[in-house]
């Protein structure tokens, strides 16, 4: 019996671990807004330690690529692999880059 | 010198609060109103569960004579605690009935908020007292119960602040349960020796400060304060309802079943 326009709206929850530079996508949720939506990621997706910071982001604000542009969004790099660095010769001084 | 510790009627006096309400509100867990809030509510019980786990040790050490933290917890009647008769009432209004879907989340919040605003205080005091054991306790709980008080003070705002049916339930459920907050306020003996050798906080001294963080967030949820005073309730001196015993009969009935068993 549920109206959609009644129901909570949908967050995507990023969060960011203690050693991690970037936040990572893990999940979604529904809240009624932003400040809820927060605290309902903080008891659902770090309750094991495994963040020090978190994003919510309207599911609705995100614009995906659809499964149908796959073949013209990402085939075409499939044979590039002159793409990939991997022709240069590293200089040893260089070290780790 | 040995260390100064405060008297072991405090000690589960805080205990049992702890423990009591963390009981209470597991009775959420899979039947909480959104999984979300399922699991909010399961993160806060068992936040309470561990301070009183904390808080059974320490007293189990200071009474000696064999005591442990699982008999405090699972073999001691209903008189033998020391919990506010707040604590034990079930989720849901005077005149309601005892079935899982008769459980009125306002409720449940109310009391985490009124709770919560106390003890976060109680706590923050506790910090600095005389025993250095509960000062540890006290200073790894107070980081709970903030966010336990948030939680709440939030749903609070957002059932008063919102539909005509979530407001309703709201002001019913402060109704039924501001009068049993009248408890804090009083002094046990118990507390009057923790007091005496500063091993324990006055409540007394927190009422202002509970008071105005209550108006605070009961004008924020456009609720109204029920007039008082009412009844005393006399949960911390062993005087309970007719709840806490059902309570201990669902939290105790394994362990007495079988006694010493491990997993």
């Amino acid at each position: 019996m549920s109206n959609a326009q009644n129901e909570w709206p949908l967050w995507e929850v990023f969060v960011r671990s203690k050693q991690g530079l970037e936040h990572k996508h893990c999940g979604s949720l529904h809240a009624v807004d932003a400040q809820q939506a927060l605290q309902m990621a903080r008891d659902v997706y770090t309750r094991r330690q495994e963040g020090v910071s978190i994003w919510v982001v309207p599911s609705a604000q995100i614009t995906a690529s659809l499964p149908q542009d796959k073949g013209e969004f990402f085939d075409p790099a499939g044979d590039k692999i002159y793409r990939h660095p991997t022709f240069y010769d590293i200089p040893e001084e260089v070290g780790h880059m | 010198m040995a260390a100064t510790t405060a008297p072991a009627g405090y000690l589960l006096h805080l205990a049992d609060n702890a423990l009591i309400l963390g009981q209470r509100n597991a009775e959420w867990c899979a039947h909480g109103p959104v999984l979300e809030e399922d699991i909010a509510m399961a993160n806060i019980s068992l936040d309470l569960i561990g301070q009183a786990r904390l808080l059974y040790q320490h007293a189990a050490a200071v009474q000696g004579n064999g005591a442990t933290e699982d008999g405090l917890a699972y073999f001691r009647d209903a008189a033998a605690f020391r919990n506010f008769t707040l604590l034990e009432l079930p989720h849901h209004g005077p005149l309601a009935g005892t079935a899982a879907s008769d459980r009125d989340y306002a409720t449940a919040i109310v009391r985490n908020f009124l709770y919560s605003a106390f003890v976060l205080r109680q706590w923050d005091a506790l910090q600095s007292c005389g025993d250095a054991q509960l000062a540890a306790i006290a200073a790894r709980s107070l980081k709970e119960v903030r966010y336990h008080l948030r939680h709440s003070r939030d749903w609070l705002v957002r059932l008063g602040d919102g539909t005509d049916e979530s407001h309703a339930r709201a002001q019913a459920a402060l109704d039924h349960l501001l009068p049993y907050t009248a408890e804090f306020w009083t002094v046990s003996t118990d507390e009057a020796d923790a007091i005496a050798d500063g091993t324990g906080v006055d409540p007394r001294l927190l009422q202002a400060g509970w008071d105005s963080a209550v108006d605070d967030a009961l004008a924020e949820a456009t609720l109204r304060r029920p007039a008082g005073p009412g009844f005393l309730p006399r949960g911390k001196h062993g005087l309970h309802s007719e709840h806490l015993s059902y309570v201990l009969g669902e939290m105790q009935g394994l362990a007495r079943q079988h006694p010493g068993a491990t997993w």
